[in-house]
């Protein structure tokens, strides 16, 4: 084995064609706005709860369009639903409700 | 690859393309590991499609990775390339011919900021004046060399004594083209076939009878990233790129990359030995690696040239499989020899990659 200073970190892939889009699609259906995030990270930058602990609303999101469900459902359980974040997107999603939205999916998924 | 939906893009991202008198500028990285891509190019254009080409040698470096990695100011930069352009116009050429992807992202960038602020063309005016007395005026065009060859392909075609086939199974080979990131992915509307699905090589592969094929990481760096490079703590990240391509596209099985960007040729070469070297894996058939050719010695060998004239024996990724492949003839014993037939150096057999010496 040569050492050469330097090594591959882990390789970090998600294959869109093989992840679980179910929640994506059933947020999809009830809230349209959901599609209009470009992950631009105004709200996770305004967020009370993300600066007293790592809860981000545009991980969440992230998440679910890698169908990462249980990542999704566990991030959405730290928003304190004050709506601040609703206020400051450029692209008018109603963030507040995909918080709901996911929380309320964890019934019917039961993740 | 799937062809509909991208015609539709290709249509939209054509660009103007001269047809002969090219003033050429090298690539600094390039003709220090792949000399025989700049003479393949030059013989090419001159002995087989019958074009004027010059190449200056008082031309420079356009300082692109040193301005890419914040050691060059935006105004040195801009005089350096003025003084190149002035250099072009003097020996009475009008069509400048860069053979490096950052160069043309670069030459694309400062006309760009010429047009949008006259100020630093101004600025650059004196600057050059100030520093060498010489005036300069813009190309009329240009086009970077994997352009040019991308609009003569189908003469390249005509006369060309291999296509890109299996020789045994009479099928045609499967190529993976990477577009190095400066061609198209700052201005789209400067490359051809934008930047989603650039065309310029897939155009080429297919002229010579090759099938082009997509993957999920397609459009990801090929892991020269300036800054994951130069700074050595940061190779792991230059690495840990190109592994993410070899690993998405290794399920396709493709018979070799073709890239038009320095870099991009030179870093999926290389990093494939270090990879086996660390981790005892390799990517291509039988224990070899995945060949990265070059536009040029991909044209250059379809047309019959000695691969060992252009230079691929210099690859650290053993392109004879892929010579076998398509049949070309050539000496297995000249791997080695210099250009008078003499003995050149041999190099260390790889521990984890085949490599034949």
């Amino acid at each position: 084995m040569v050492d050469f200073g330097f090594a591959p970190i882990e390789i970090n892939i998600h294959d869109l064609d093989k992840a679980d889009l179910r929640l994506s699609a059933w947020i999809s259906e009830r809230d349209e706005t959901f599609k209009l995030c470009i992950a631009c990270g105004s709200c996770t930058a305004t967020c009370t709860a993300g600066k007293f602990t790592k809860f981000s609303f545009r991980e969440m999101c992230h998440s679910i369009r890698r169908g990462e469900i249980s990542e999704a459902i566990a991030e959405s359980e730290k928003c304190m639903l004050c709506g601040k974040c609703t206020l400051a997107c450029p692209r008018n999603v109603n963030t507040r409700n995909i918080v709901k939205l996911v929380r309320k999916a964890n019934q019917n998924f039961k993740v | 690859m799937k062809q509909e939906g991208k015609k539709r893009i290709w249509s939209d991202y054509q660009k103007e393309i001269a047809d002969d008198k090219f003033y050429f500028v090298r690539s600094c990285i390039r003709q220090t590991f792949f000399p025989g891509s700049d003479t393949t190019y030059l013989k090419i254009l001159r002995d087989v499609l019958d074009k004027d080409v010059y190449e200056n040698p008082d031309h420079t470096t356009c300082t692109g990775i040193g301005y890419h990695t914040e050691v060059v100011p935006f105004e040195t930069i801009q005089t350096v390339v003025a003084r190149n352009y002035a250099l072009m116009r003097e020996k009475g050429y009008e069509n400048y011919n860069p053979s490096c992807v950052t160069s043309f992202g670069i030459y694309t960038e400062i006309l760009e900021t010429w047009h949008h602020f006259p100020e630093e063309k101004q600025k650059t005016r004196d600057y050059l004046k100030k520093a060498t007395g010489r005036e300069f005026e813009e190309p009329a065009n240009l086009a970077h060399t994997s352009d040019v060859l991308f609009k003569f392909r189908n003469e390249i075609a005509a006369k060309a004594k291999y296509k890109l086939v299996n020789k045994e199974t009479g099928k045609p080979l499967k190529v993976v083209d990477h577009i190095g990131c400066h061609y198209a992915k700052m201005f789209p509307n400067k490359g051809v076939g934008g930047a989603e699905y650039p065309q310029v090589l897939a155009g080429l592969v297919e002229a010579f009878g090759g099938e082009v094929i997509d993957y999920p990481e397609r459009r990801h760096c090929c892991g020269f990233g300036f800054r994951q490079y130069f700074v050595q703590a940061n190779r792991g990240y230059s690495i840990s790129a190109s592994k993410k391509k070899f690993e998405s596209m290794a399920p396709f099985k493709p018979d070799f990359i073709i890239t038009n960007c320095p870099g991009c040729n030179y870093f999926m070469d290389r990093w494939q030995y270090a990879l086996a070297e660390m981790e005892h894996k390799t990517y291509g058939e039988n224990g070899f690696g995945i060949p990265v050719l070059t536009y040029e010695e991909v044209a250059g060998m379809v047309l019959g040239f000695d691969p060992w004239e252009m230079g691929m024996q210099m690859h650290q990724t053993d392109v004879e499989p892929l010579l076998k492949k398509i049949g070309v003839e050539y000496d297995p014993s000249k791997k080695f020899k210099g250009a008078n037939g003499e003995d050149l150096p041999l190099p260390e057999k790889p521990n984890h990659i085949k490599f034949e010496v």
